[in-house]
């Protein structure tokens, strides 16, 4: 049942309800998610939601319609892509993510904290590789020497973090399939179970966060 | 009701239209010279009064210190970020101004804020609205580019409500523009709209859907537009000009913007022209002339134009999209007649873009479109949506002067976040946060748009807080901020300091209807006043023409009192309040003799035990000078 947004009979906004994201748009917090049909219903919803056609409402309606369409917006930017869904899942399921993001990195810098940062095992030698080679190259770059070799080298690297990356997704989607079929089982799904599913994907996410900051350090400085 | 006269504005940096949905078709609205663009120019003509549009045009060659254009560069700016525009353009900031207040521009001797100057533009239109209508226009949508942050939105906003607008909603300028031409279109797809104006260049990716027009991302640059090439071409004259004929023009404001109109006559022709002939008279009757070709004026604006290329690929790239997967390509905004920008489009996007509408129009016309929907719609606009996003990201400032982005660019909005905060001493009440806008890591180096007190926190150990805030960017893009402290579930109260932004109470004494009504009113009280003095002169003057007195009267006398009676009984009939007492003082001062001898018979009947009420006069003690000028202060 998906959370009463609007009049069904008058079509007028109701005041919204505190809900997650899932059931404002009436789902049960799966991840294996229809996005086709997901923009279908935002589609739907913003008709009736959007601030522009309740211009001409009463006041309250219209911070209602403020209110409900930007709940609807968050919703389904949230829900339609498949690491923030994940995410959001994780969140509401009470687990706290290590951040992974840049500001989180360029704060743990300015102040000074070292950040967690934590290396896939697997990932250890090639990253401490990879990383001499951007050292080298940033090297040349200042002295002016252009390497093709190396340039070619850290290019090479690059196609296999980006190919680790599309295997971490896949690897990823495994584990929805897990946490779908704890939901599907409803109530008795025990505490031990869904601990134990959410925390593989917060294994899964870290290690793509850490792949995937890597692969912008590469971009950016292969684009430099 | 759909006859809400909802109006649709483009606010532009060169040009201004107002628009209308006229059954089923936006139409723009003439102004009272019969054009459809009304030129973005302000200026004061000698009474202090303010002229706005191709009058105004004049006077920025005739008395340049008088006249402003191009303000829109200065919307929601600091005097800090506009270093670069002061160089460029003949800006004047008023000399007392303090560092963190609302810029002000100084038009003759007296000063404005750019949103004042931008809403006496906007009460032009409102003004042509209106006599096209026959009635009052007080709603509208006003279209900003899409990459205007808080601060320049928010500066628009109170640009209309200063002129007596209320402003519905702000549109984004290539949004709007991709409803005027999904109007007729109607189709699904992926568009790409390059809007390159007089003053700022946006370029936004939508996806169409059954009436549905979803921004998936937007970019762009404020400050880069027509006028950059203007500049480019007026140094050159001026350098020419310093070189050939030993003459430095950089300090002649009157010169300076004779060679800006003529280079921009010049930039037009090019784009039509294989070459274009400069010939410019200069003060002192020297002329400059120069031929410019094609060839010579391309290499030139290429820099300038080569700025439009990083945000075309920024918002492919956001959109996730290669160039073969947009579908339509739509220019939007004068300077993308130069066929050097239309070439560069059609090597960004891979396809020839549409040029089916007017360029200088589109926007307007889209406005009117938005307009519609807002007012409840009609058989053309039914199931047209528009969902736009915000351009920039919204950040709070976090340890270490680090940006933390709440709500990334490109989201749809109304988007909103929640923020929790607590205290660090223990006892601590207040909170401050700083919120930013832009997309760079360190909180200096983006956009700030305010800082926020977080007031009335109950005294607790510090940690203990826990302080929701929750900022919301609303369907105009302009960010609104709430807080409550959770434990206490009390309302904390937020004082916003706008880091770049009138005050609610400095708008509201703005407000030009005011300022309109108060100088109108005087003029009224003027105007009433004359005309009363001018019956009671005349009805004296009746009076005399019937006394003794009248008859010693020389006929030369009583002509030239019958010549002065019949001006002052014209010039009554005009609004002019100055030109009637100038009048009933020269009938006054021809009636003296007439007066004294009126006077004089008063006397004697007075002597002969006659009363003052059976006299001629017949007027009373205060009245002892029938004609003469009522003397109150």
């Amino acid at each position: 049942m998906r959370a009463a947004h609007f009049c069904e009979s008058c079509g007028k906004v109701q005041p919204p309800i505190p809900v997650d994201y899932f059931s404002f748009f009436g789902l049960s917090p799966k991840l294996n998610l229809d996005v086709a049909a997901l923009e279908k219903s935002f589609y739907e919803l913003s008709r009736k939601l959007h601030p522009d056609l309740n211009a001409r409402a009463g006041s309250q309606e219209q911070a209602w319609s403020l209110e409900q369409s930007s709940l609807l917006n968050d919703a389904y930017r949230t829900l339609r892509d498949p690491i923030k869904r994940t995410e959001y899942l994780l969140h509401l399921e009470g687990v706290v993510l290590e951040e992974q993001s840049k500001s989180a990195t360029e704060r743990a810098r300015a102040t000074g904290e070292l950040k967690k940062q934590i290396v896939p095992p697997d990932l250890l030698e090639e990253v401490f590789e990879l990383n001499l080679h951007l050292e080298e190259m940033r090297m040349n770059k200042k002295m002016g020497d252009d390497d093709p070799a190396l340039f070619e080298e850290i290019g090479k690297a690059k196609l296999s973090l980006e190919a680790k990356h599309e295997a971490l997704l896949r690897e990823l989607q495994t584990y929805w399939k897990e946490w779908d079929g704890l939901i599907d089982r409803g109530p008795d799904a025990s505490t031990t179970n869904r601990q134990r599913v959410t925390g593989k994907l917060v294994d899964v996410l870290n290690r793509r966060n850490y792949i995937r900051n890597l692969v912008r350090d590469v971009n950016a400085a292969m684009e430099n | 009701m759909a006859n809400d006269r909802i109006v649709g504005i483009d606010l532009g940096t060169t040009n201004s239209l107002v628009a209308f949905m006229q059954g089923e078709t936006p139409v723009v609205i003439p102004g009272d010279d019969g054009l459809n663009l009304l030129p973005s120019v302000v200026a004061l003509d000698a009474n202090s009064q303010p002229v706005i549009g191709n009058a105004a045009r004049n006077a920025l060659i005739e008395t340049p210190e008088r006249a402003v254009y191009s303000i829109k560069r200065l919307m929601g700016r600091g005097s800090e970020d506009i270093q670069e525009e002061l160089k460029l353009f003949p800006f004047r900031l008023a000399e007392d101004m303090q560092p963190g207040e609302v810029l002000r521009i100084k038009l003759g001797d007296k000063t404005f804020t750019p949103p004042e100057i931008s809403a006496l533009i906007l009460r032009q239109l409102k003004r042509s609205a209106e006599r096209f209508f026959g009635g009052p226009v007080t709603k509208a949508v006003i279209t900003v580019p899409a990459y205007f942050n808080d601060a320049q939105r928010q500066a628009t906003k109170d640009a209309g409500r200063i002129a007596g607008l209320e402003v519905l909603r702000l549109v984004n300028e290539p949004t709007a523009a991709s409803l005027a031409y999904g109007l007729d279109k109607k189709q699904n797809g992926i568009v790409a709209v390059y809007d390159l104006g007089g003053g700022t260049f946006d370029i936004s990716i939508l996806k169409l859907h059954d009436g549905i027009f979803e921004v998936i991302s937007t970019n762009g640059d404020t400050h880069l537009g027509g006028d950059d090439i203007d500049n480019l071409l007026i140094i050159i004259a001026l350098d020419d000009i310093r070189g050939d004929l030993n003459l430095d023009l950089r300090r002649n404001a009157e010169a300076v913007q004779a060679i800006r109109k003529a280079v921009i006559d010049a930039k037009i022709a090019l784009s039509s022209q294989p070459s274009v002939k400069l010939d410019i008279e200069l003060p002192g009757g020297q002329h400059y002339q120069r031929e410019i070709t094609r060839n010579q004026y391309e290499q030139l604006i290429q820099p300038v134009i080569d700025r439009t290329v990083g945000p075309c690929k920024q918002a492919m790239k956001d959109a996730n999209l290669k160039p073969e997967q947009i579908d339509e390509v739509v220019l939007v905004g004068g300077s993308t007649r130069i066929p050097k920008v239309r070439a560069l489009v059609k090597e960004l996007f891979h396809r020839e873009p549409h040029t089916d509408l007017n360029p200088d129009e589109v926007v307007a016309l889209g406005a009117a479109v938005q307009a519609n929907i807002l007012g409840g719609g009609s058989e053309a606009t039914e199931n047209m949506l528009l969902l736009d996003v915000t351009p920039l990201s919204l950040g709070i400032e976090v340890a270490g002067g680090v940006t933390d982005k709440i709500i990334l660019r490109n989201s749809t909005i109304p988007a909103s976040a929640t923020q929790f905060y607590t205290t660090q001493i223990d006892g601590q009440t207040n909170v401050a946060i700083h919120v930013l806008q832009g997309e760079r890591e360190l909180a200096k180096d983006c956009r700030s748009l305010a800082r926020f007190d977080l007031k009335g926190v109950p005294p607790m150990a510090a940690g203990i807080p826990r302080v929701e805030v929750k900022f919301l960017i609303d369907a105009n893009g302009i960010l609104h901020v709430s807080a409550r402290e959770q434990r206490s579930g009390k309302e904390a109260e937020i004082q916003v300091q706008p880091s770049y932004g009138l005050t609610d109470e400095q708008v509201e004494g703005m407000i030009l209807d005011s300022f309109d009504n108060a100088e109108e009113d005087f003029r009224q009280r003027q105007l009433i006043e004359a005309r009363a003095e001018t019956s009671t002169i005349l009805a004296a003057l009746e009076k005399g023409k019937k006394s003794a007195a009248w008859g010693a009267l020389t006929t030369d006398e009583k002509k030239q009192i019958a010549k002065m009676e019949k001006a002052l009984v014209a010039v009554n009939a005009e609004e002019d309040y100055q030109a009637i007492r100038k009048a009933i003082d020269a009938l006054n001062q021809g009636t003296m003799r007439l007066a004294e001898m009126m006077m004089d018979t008063a006397v004697s009947s007075a002597l002969k035990g006659k009363n003052m009420d059976e006299t001629d006069l017949g007027e009373g003690p205060t009245a002892p000078h029938p004609m003469a000028k009522a003397e109150f202060e």
